[in-house]
């Protein structure tokens, strides 16, 4: 095994886009499907996920401000340890007008290229099979799986897909510098909003605390992001900030069971790529029950069940869980 | 491949790895439903309808593209599945405006029988789509927003099949919606070389949409007026009409399907029984047209090669290599994206021109019937058909040889809507004298057919050293005919691959000769153009037995059914050239010396179309 993928499994790295799958694993993956193909045949690529469309996540902006150099360092990792033709940097819009001259005066020769995001790709373009599309200049949306991306991703060859911070800490363990943090984005109805790098083994309420973001009135949170984040009330706060580490804050006060939930529809009603029948017709026909005086909340539930159930990618299965868990966990909250 | 063992429904069921749920489903008879699978085109897994549960999987799966593992244990109807199953399709027709009344999809409608079939209320949610555009395409195909479930099996056949890209999807989420090129400004240029795309009324987005969105333009409804309103015969009501049907070679294997009967049963008697029960006067076999392509197309052929005498003899050549022109989608490609290659284009009508042509003339004078008389209707298994009997350069003395064209379907509608017992008509024969045909004829519903046909009498004309074919009825006649008795069958064109190269020997000249099946797989022939004496293009994949307006579902190896179906009417018939087809001589004689009207009825020209 070779000395970077050791360090890595050794470090336990977890992908930081949301997912939480295994760094190791998912390079190994990609290594093994080069290794069937023939000696020819074994054009690779390596692609940076930095869409950060994730309403609430503000994390890999960060880390490209503070620590370009690190992030394009882990990619070079990467390039290096596949052979890889190339690596693309998928880069949110906004990060790109911001730091367009930094990034590509670190880059200089390396054979990395920037891909801005497109300005209409929403949030869909985000999903790293729909980042492929993108690259390639297909309709944006997320790709049948299987094959997955590590064995069949850009121009049908073997594809890495990570996360910013996922080759920030790369490129931390390569040198042996990898302390165990993670950056959280903490935003919503608290005093200080903004990223913290904390240790990754840290419970909400403990990161909550430490930040002196700890409410003082009724509340609950969102962990994950603003749309797609499970919600907890402030008695489930002794858990990790999973996903991609985002605690959102909603005072009770000012965010009502029908406003928030009206919000998360009117977003994904807006933000659905309209290939599957369950995310286009489900989430529309979602917003049309829960908008009506009288809910049918059987038909909701179904519609829900159905999103999480039988939902094409992992966006529309998500879309499901904030409204599911404000139901569960606020909503039929026992005090 | 490995064999492996798994559960369905609590079955054990062994079978080959590496196929879907679908397929081994399919083939232990466990029916899965699916509106947005097809076998012919890549999975696609939008519709969410033939979900199933896995044991220990946390999520359900879409049969379709879930491959089968070891181990597996697989529920097709359980609870869980059975809630989200029906929950998609009452989602789906939500999307899907109701006008079942008058839609011809009706009988074979899909979402009607799981509707029926999973106890569904279809109108559970309101229309969603009610306010969207229908896009019509000149007067053959109609892409009718209102119906459409976003399977897009229409863009799949379009862009991948065809490689026309005449269709685009603009919008996400519920914007999400199919529309023409010319709606969609700034998409149909790709690239720098690109040029705007053009629809070529092929159809096949028709042959693959399952919910009936992407349709014929039906005229159905204007046939089944003139039927009502015909001149009872005799006499002849001032103002009536003569009610004439003719049917192309691919409806007699394929009709039968509408019905139930196995793919590929042969059911011309059929046709025309219940083409005189709706009340055709007279009912024609298009076939008869065919031999008269033919001979027109194989003599077009010959001086085209005999005229190649080399430059440097000071000879000509005639413009080579000559193309086929009975594929009316075919014809308008050229005009749109090739007209360059206007020139090569046999001269040769089509055959449903060629026995409607003479229907209003020969015919007509024979029965001594006013051709303004006569109303024509041509039942084809194509949509551009619809479009090339509007061609204004078909017109013969100043009227159209055909006045309607009815799909397969709009035919099978017809029959079912009258209440017909299709199977339980007596069958009975075409009319004369423009019933007679050739078994070369019944092949032009293949792929590779049109080429056959066209050799078989290529090779006689150039073994008897003949410019035309002998229309006297005499020895000589009978001798040349003998002199011509080489081979009949031209293997190289028959079949199913994309392209069917060959180089053909007649009476000693050698022919290079390629037969092009589907308009997508043009690409490599257009690359070697000048590799070629002849070149057969039928736009639908399998020819006319693919074709547009054929009935759904159409399908790679329905195609190959209804294909075998016409072979072996071509090798059971008495006469298998097309100049050895007596009446069509006969029709060929009349013309004549009539001058222009011999031009009318026979040859056609092209136009440049931007």
């Amino acid at each position: 095994m070779s000395d970077i993928l050791s360090k890595i499994k050794k470090a336990n790295l977890v992908g930081r886009g949301g997912a939480g799958f295994f760094v190791a694993e998912k390079w190994l993956s990609v290594a093994k499907a080069l290794e069937s193909k023939s000696a020819d045949n074994k054009k690779c690529f390596v692609v940076c996920n930095a869409a950060e469309g994730e309403p609430g996540v503000m994390k890999d902006g960060c880390i490209l401000e503070h620590y370009a150099a690190r992030v394009i360092d882990g990619i070079k990792i990467a390039i290096d340890f596949l052979s890889a033709e190339r690596a693309f940097l998928y880069l949110n819009y906004a990060y790109h007008k911001k730091l367009n001259k930094k990034l590509a005066s670190l880059i200089k020769d390396a054979k990395i290229e920037i891909f801005v995001k497109p300005i209409n790709s929403g949030y869909i373009g985000g999903e790293e099979s729909a980042i492929l599309n993108a690259i390639e200049g297909k309709r944006i949306e997320p790709r049948l799986r299987p094959p997955f991306p590590t064995t069949s991703g850009l121009w049908g060859r073997p594809t890495l897909i990570n996360n910013v911070e996922t080759f920030y800490n790369v490129s931390l363990v390569a040198a042996g510098q990898f302390k165990n943090t993670r950056f959280y984005t903490i935003s919503g109805d608290c005093p200080f909003e903004g990223v913290f790098e904390l240790p990754d083994n840290l419970t909400v309420e403990k990161i909550l605390k430490q930040t002196d973001n700890f409410p003082k009135f009724p509340f609950f949170i969102q962990v994950g992001g603003n749309v797609s984040g499970e919600v907890f009330n402030a008695k489930q706060l002794k858990r990790p900030a999973s996903g991609a580490g985002a605690i959102t804050v909603y005072s009770r006060a000012k965010n009502d069971f029908k406003k928030v939930v009206k919000n998360w529809l009117n977003f994904y009603v807006n933000e659905s790529c309209g290939q599957c029948a369950p995310c286009r017709e489900g989430i529309y026909r979602l917003r049309d029950v829960f908008m009506k005086e009288k809910i049918d909340w059987r038909l909701f539930n179904d519609l829900l069940d159905n999103l999480s159930d039988a939902s094409f990618c992992a966006l529309g299965a998500a879309a499901a869980v904030p409204i599911k868990s404000l139901i569960k966990n606020v909503y039929h909250e026992k005090n | 491949m490995k064999k492996i063992n798994l559960k369905i429904n609590g079955r054990r069921l062994s079978c080959l790895e590496g196929k879907t749920i679908m397929q081994v489903a399919h083939d232990n008879g466990i029916e899965i439903p699916n509106l947005c699978y097809h076998p012919d085109l890549p999975v696609k897994a939008n519709c969410r309808v033939c979900v199933v549960e896995i044991v220990d999987r946390k999520n359900l799966a879409t049969a379709c593209s879930t491959p089968v593992a070891a181990g597996l244990e697989i529920k097709t109807d359980s609870e869980r599945v059975k809630r989200s199953r029906n929950l998609n399709l009452e989602l789906i027709f939500a999307e899907h405006i109701k006008r079942c009344p008058t839609c011809i999809w009706r009988f074979n409608c899909q979402l009607l029988e799981y509707a029926e079939k999973y106890k569904i209320e279809i109108t559970h949610f309101s229309d969603r789509k009610s306010k969207r555009k229908v896009y019509k395409f000149a007067n053959a195909v109609e892409i009718d927003g209102r119906q459409c479930i976003d399977c897009r099996h229409c863009l799949d056949v379009c862009n991948d099949v065809q490689k026309i890209n005449y269709l685009k999807l603009t919008g996400k989420g519920i914007d999400q919606e199919i529309v023409p090129a010319s709606e969609h400004r700034g998409l149909p240029f790709i690239g720098k070389k690109a040029k705007p795309a053009d629809c070529i009324y092929c159809g096949q987005c028709a042959l693959h949409c399952p919910a009936g969105a992407a349709q014929e333009q039906s005229h159905w409804h204007l046939v089944e007026k003139a039927l009502r309103d015909k001149s009872p015969l005799p006499p002849f009501v001032k103002g009536g009409k003569v009610l004439v049907a003719q049917f192309a070679p691919s409806i007699r294997v394929s009709i039968g399907e509408e019905f139930g009967a196995p793919y590929g049963k042969i059911m011309s008697g059929q046709v025309v029984a219940a083409l005189k029960k709706l009340g055709f006067n007279y009912v024609f076999d298009v076939n008869f047209g065919a031999d008269i392509t033919t001979i027109v197309e194989a003599e077009e052929l010959v001086a085209r090669v005999k005229s190649g005498i080399p430059p440097d003899k000071g000879g000509q050549r005639g413009v080579l290599p000559m193309l086929t022109s009975c594929c009316p989608a075919w014809i308008k490609y050229i005009e749109f994206y090739r007209p360059d290659l206007m020139p090569n284009l046999t001269t040769a009508r089509s055959p449903q021109s060629h026995s409607a042509g003479l229907i209003k003339t020969y015919w007509a004078e024979k029965m001594k019937i006013n051709q303004k008389n006569i109303l024509t209707v041509s039942i084809v298994p194509c949509t551009a058909k619809k479009f090339e009997a509007g061609r204004a350069e078909l017109k013969i003395r100043g009227n159209w040889p055909i006045d309607y064209c009815l799909t397969t379907r709009e035919l099978a509608w017809l029959i079912k809507k009258h209440g017909i017992d299709f199977f339980k008509l007596k069958p009975a024969a075409s009319d004369n004298p423009l019933g007679e045909s050739s078994g070369a004829a019944a092949i032009y519903g293949a792929t590779g057919g049109v080429m056959e046909s066209a050799l078989r009498t290529a090779e006689y004309l150039l073994a008897t050293a003949r410019d035309t074919v002998c229309l006297e009825e005499n020895k000589k006649n009978k001798m040349s005919l003998k002199a011509g008795h080489g081979r009949v069958e031209f293997k190289q064109a028959r079949g199913l691959a994309g392209v069917k190269e060959a180089v053909v020997e007649l009476a000693g000249k050698k022919l290079r000769i390629a037969v092009v099946n589907g308009i997508g797989q043009i690409q490599p022939v257009f690359d070697k153009l000048n590799d070629y004496d002849y070149i057969e293009v039928m736009a639908c994949p399998g020819g006319c037995i693919g074709g547009g307006g054929q009935p759904i579902p159409t399908t790679k190896e329905i195609i190959k059914k209804r294909l075998e179906a016409l072979y072996k009417i071509d090798a059971g018939a008495s006469v298998r050239r097309a100049h050895e087809n007596k009446e069509a001589l006969r029709a060929l004689r009349w013309l004549k010396g009539k001058g222009k009207l011999r031009a009318q009825v026979l040859y056609t020209k092209y136009r440049k179309k931007s």
